[in-house]
Parts: C-alpha cells; sequence; structure tokens
C-alpha cells in the first residue's frame, strides 16, 4: 500500500455460511479475499479497521453466537480460533514450526485444544497423514505432505467451521484435486468450509456455492452447479472470469483490476465491463444474489 | 531449430536432476514440456535458454552447436533468448522501476536509445500503465510485475522463448491476458516457444503440441530397462 491513506479492501460483504457447506470464495488475487478471512480470524494487523458484525453460530436465537469483529483478542485466542474457527493456511511449509517435528507439533496443540496427551496418529490420521512422516520435519515433506500436515492440525480441535486460504497455491494440478478432495471430505463430515481460492477448477471441485469478490465487494453469490455448469454466472465480471480459463474461451478480461485505494465512483467493473451503460455510475446493490445493473438472464 | 540432445545437468557433482532428456522446438513452434513439480524441467529450460551449463550433452541453436553458457555464450546467441520465471518477484530487481527493469536488457546490451519507444510499446501491448511503470516492485501486485518481466523478455525482440511456469500464480484472467501477449509476438516475429508447466490443460490449449517428462527422458528410461535386464540375466547365469 502507497502512503497512509484509508484504504477500503472489503466493502459491505454480506454472506451466510451454512452448516455443513462449503462456500468458495473466488476472485483475482488482491481483490480482499484474504483480508475478509483474516478479518474473521481478528488476525488483521494493529492499523486495520473493521465495521459490520461476523456471527459465528447457528442463528439469531443462538445464546453462545459471537461477533467476531466485536470480539477481543483474549475470546478469540481462547475460544475461537482453533477451537471454533480452524484455520488451514496459504503456505503450509511456512506455517509450520521448521524445527520441530510433525509429531511434536501435533502433540502441543492436541494439549492446548484438548488438553489430551496422545492422540497424534488418530489426528495425523483424519487428514491422511502417513502415521510414518509423523517424526519428520517440514522441509522433509513434500508439498503435499507437508498440506496435509498443516490440515491435521487446523482439524485437532474439531472446529465446526474451517477457513482455508488459497490452499492449493502453487500445487500441481493432480496435487491440488488431492487436497481438495481431502478438504471435501471434511465437509462431508459435517464441517463447515470456507474456501478462498483464484483456483476456480478447485472452487468448481468442491464448493456448493460461490461467493465472486471483485475489489473488495462480493459481486455475486450462487449454487456452484448453476455457476460453473448451466445457466452459468450472471454477473459480466463472473462471466469474464469463466470465459478465461484454457478449457473454455481462454480470453482475458480486458485491462486490470482497480486498485483498492482508488476505485472509480459506481460500478467498479465498469471500465472492464461490456454491459456497462449509464445506470453504472452509481454501485449496483447486491440484491438475489448480483450486484449488477444489467446481470445476465437466462434469456440475454 | 532448438535441440537439445542427451542433456545430463543438475547442480551437484555426481548427482543429475535431469539425466540424457532430449528435446527439438522447430523454428515458430511452440511445445510445451509437462511435469510434476521437481522433476527437473526448470533445470531444462535453463539449459535451453543458456543459463545452465549441463554436465553432458549438446544444445544447438538454429543449425549452431552452443559452446558457452551464461556468460560464456556469445551475445549473439544469449540475447536470442527471452525468458519468464514462475516468481516474478525472484527474478525482478527490486530497486528498478518497471520502466527501467523491462529497458534493462537494452541498457546491458548499449541500445538504450530504443528504450523509450521500445517500453512504451510492450507497456501497451502488456497492458501496463504510465503510473505502474513508475513503480519498484513492492508496489505492484504479482500479476502487475509478471506483466512487466514478460516485457522485459520481449524487449531485445528474442527469437525463442521460454516460459517457465510463467503463470502458475496467477488468476485465469491475468493468465489468459499474457498468454495472448506471448502468441501475439509469436504471430508478428515467428519466434518459437518452449512453455514449462504442471497443467496439462493450459499446455494443450497454448502450445502446436506438449511433451510429458517421461518421453523427453524416454531414452534414458529404455537404456534403464537395458540395464536392470542385462543385471537380471547376469544375476541368474
Ligand atoms: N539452484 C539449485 N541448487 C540446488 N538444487 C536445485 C536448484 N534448483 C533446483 N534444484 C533441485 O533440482 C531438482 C529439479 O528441480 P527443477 O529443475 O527446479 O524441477 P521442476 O522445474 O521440474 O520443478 C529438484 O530436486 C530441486 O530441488
Ligand atoms: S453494474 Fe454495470 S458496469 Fe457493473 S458489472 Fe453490471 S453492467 Fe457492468
Ligand atoms: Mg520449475
Amino acid at each position: 500500500m502507497r502512503g497512509d491513506r484509508a484504504i477500503a479492501a472489503v466493502t459491505d460483504a454480506t454472506f451466510r455460511l451454512h452448516r455443513g457447506e462449503c462456500l468458495a470464495l473466488i476472485g483475482e488475487s488482491g481483490c480482499g479475499k484474504s483480508v475478509l478471512a483474516s478479518a474473521l480470524l481478528g488476525l488483521l494487523p494493529g492499523n486495520a479497521r473493521t465495521e459490520g458484525h461476523a456471527w459465528l453460530g447457528s442463528g439469531e436465537a443462538d445464546e453462545a453466537r459471537l461477533d467476531l469483529l466485536a470480539a477481543d483478542e483474549r475470546t478469540l485466542s481462547r475460544t475461537v480460533r482453533g477451537r471454533r474457527i480452524g484455520l488451514i493456511p496459504q503456505s503450509p511449509a511456512a506455517h509450520l514450526t521448521p524445527v520441530r517435528t510433525v509429531r511434536s507439533q501435533l502433540r502441543e496443540t492436541l494439549r492446548e485444544l484438548t488438553g489430551r496427551r496422545d492422540g497424534e496418529e488418530a489426528a495425523a490420521e483424519r487428514a491422511a497423514f502417513p502415521a510414518d512422516h509423523l517424526d519428520r520435519h517440514p522441509h522433509q515433506l513434500s508439498g503435499g505432505l507437508a498440506q496435509r500436515a498443516a490440515t491435521a492440525l487446523a482439524l485437532v480441535g474439531d472446529a465446526p467451521l474451517l477457513l482455508a486460504d488459497e490452499p492449493t497455491t502453487g500445487l500441481d494440478r493432480e496435487l491440488v484435486d488431492r487436497t481438495v478432495d481431502e478438504l471435501r471430505r471434511q465437509v462431508d463430515r459435517g464441517h463447515t468450509l470456507l474456501m478462498i481460492t483464484h483456483d476456480l477448477a478447485a472452487a468448481g471441485r468442491i464448493a456448493d456455492r460461490v461467493a465472486v469478490m471483485y475489489a473488495g465487494r462480493i459481486v455475486e453469490i450462487a449454487d456452484a452447479e448453476a455457476f460453473f455448469g448451466e445457466p452459468g454466472p450472471r454477473h459480466p465480471y463472473a462471466r469474464g472470469l469463466l470465459d478465461a480459463l484454457p478449457e473454455r474461451a481462454f480470453t482475458p478480461i480486458p485491462g486490470m483490476p482497480p486498485e483498492l485505494g482508488d476505485l472509480p465512483a459506481g460500478c467498479a467493473f465498469a471500465p472492464r465491463c461490456p454491459r456497462a451503460a449509464d445506470a453504472c455510475a452509481t454501485v449496483p446493490p447486491l440484491a438475489d444474489g448480483v450486484a449488477c445493473h444489467h446481470p445476465r438472464s437466462d434469456r440475454a | 531449430m532448438l535441440e537439445l540432445r542427451g542433456i545430463t545437468a543438475g547442480y551437484e557433482p555426481r548427482r543429475p536432476v535431469v539425466r540424457d532428456a532430449s528435446l527439438t522446438v522447430a523454428a515458430g513452434e511452440s511445445v510445451g514440456l509437462l511435469g510434476p513439480s521437481g522433476c527437473g524441467k526448470s533445470t531444462l529450460a535453463r539449459v535451453a535458454a543458456l543459463l545452465h551449463r549441463p554436465d553432458a550433452g549438446t544444445v544447438t541453436l538454429d543449425g549452431e552447436p552452443v559452446r558457452g553458457w551464461r556468460h560464456r555464450a556469445p551475445r549473439e546467441q544469449r540475447t536470442a533468448f527471452g525468458v519468464v520465471f514462475q516468481q516474478p518477484r525472484m527474478s525482478a530487481d527490486p530497486r528498478l522501476r518497471l520502466h527501467d527493469l523491462i529497458a534493462e536488457p537494452l541498457r546491458a546490451t548499449g541500445r538504450r536509445a530504443e528504450a523509450p519507444d521500445r517500453v512504451r510499446e510492450l507497456a501497451a501491448a502488456t497492458g501496463l500503465t504510465a503510473d505502474l511503470l513508475t513503480r519498484r516492485p513492492h508496489e505492484v501486485s504479482d500479476g502487475q510485475l509478471q506483466r512487466a518481466c514478460l516485457a522485459r523478455a520481449l524487449v531485445l525482440r528474442p527469437r525463442w522463448l521460454v516460459c517457465d511456469e510463467m503463470t502458475a500464480m496467477l488468476d485465469a484472467s491475468t493468465t489468459a491476458a499474457l498468454v495472448a501477449v506471448v502468441e501475439d509476438y509469436r504471430r508478428e516475429t515467428g519466434a518459437g516457444l518452449l512453455a514449462v508447466g504442471h497443467d496439462p490443460v493450459l499446455l494443450d490449449r497454448w502450445c502446436d503440441r506438449t511433451v510429458r517428462w517421461r518421453e523427453v527422458q524416454e531414452v534414458q528410461e529404455a537404456q534403464q530397462v537395458q540395464q536392470v535386464q542385462a543385471s537380471q540375466k547376469e544375476a541368474l547365469r
């Protein structure tokens, strides 16, 4: 970021995650996805500010529901991170402690979150981490095994909500598929998963629903099947993203995403949008799953 | 034609990471080299681009055998290549503004005078605005920096392009945009391309043909099979 102006990295993000589903949050890198994730975990840098609510719980009637944005650090570290929300990090190698074996890291996390003094094998097993690699250090693991080790750590506290931030960046396609399938298994076991990714193929493979972010705003939320299949995305940006895939038209969206500190007035996508018109000079609200003045209808 | 024959290469004596690999790219052709990470494809790509001297084997460039790598390569051969790597941050001097980053090869070859025009052309082709050209690498996104690295690779109008996982860190739209820049350049100049990657869908869509790593090393595997068979016969005797 340049200078010391206040920059809105995420604006007006509203969405609901249902128990036992996977919501994929997709968008180009730098669009604000990770800022949103960090906000939920109270991991934003000290100079960051947030407004709004992020309710964790089963609904408005839930007495134990907690506003993550209002919670203090002590609450977050003692009752939320690892226990109610498990974080599967972007680069597992960097997240694991380099000087300690996978077993010792699992043991410490187990003791901290569950009070147990054993269970490393079972914890490793849940993320398909091979027991005979438990005594290895992170640098002795392949990218795929490091990812599983990080996933095993995230699962120790049996947190109902899992948050995966770009868990497949830089992995080979085969490894992407394996990682994604392992995460999906957690969802099928009843976990709720928010997966942040710019990899559309990975999102298509795992998600029940998709939220598309552009310039810090959620511009479309849709059922994954309808989004990746028929009738396809309704927001012009989301359509452009899918059309850029090599298995589709392989045509880029013209131009580049705007700087978050220097957004155009009105719809931020307008300078790149083939459907832009006068109405687009005002910011379109998210209505019926799409924030656009001229969304594609099933007929268009 | 770019021809690699029987290449063995590595980083430590007697521990090659590429063994007896062979690969040919015809003039104007685009070839995708597909393999899992760590198999040695980047090492082979660096040998092809004259950036890494092999321990054995020959490279022939447009009919001329290559006799030296890196600074030992004659300038005419060295500048025949434009190379783009996976990690723009590791291959870009953090002190240079994007404008100077793109122009750097011109300066290094004493053609500084061409810089203003050439940078303007390439900035337009890669979608970099005048504002972005004044920034340093830490002030731009990975995608923007990779656009500048691609512009730098094209600045000397190379006859050959080597793109090593150029888009592995990038989103779908930026990937399609950078591939389109490469293909426009090739259409205009007839340059040949070696694109290294691990995504078969991308390489198949992009390139005239895609070769798998094991095909590149086929000769070696065939030899190993023969050796194993020979030693089995030996053991049976
Ligand atoms: N600069 C280096 N020094 C030492 N070893 C290296 C270096 N670069 C790559 N290697 C090793 O060589 C092998 C092949 O690497 P590389 O050619 O980068 O594979 P790929 O591009 O297929 O992922 C790997 O085991 C890697 O760790
Ligand atoms: S609001 Fe207008 S400019 Fe924005 S995406 Fe919709 S049609 Fe395009
Ligand atoms: Mg490589």
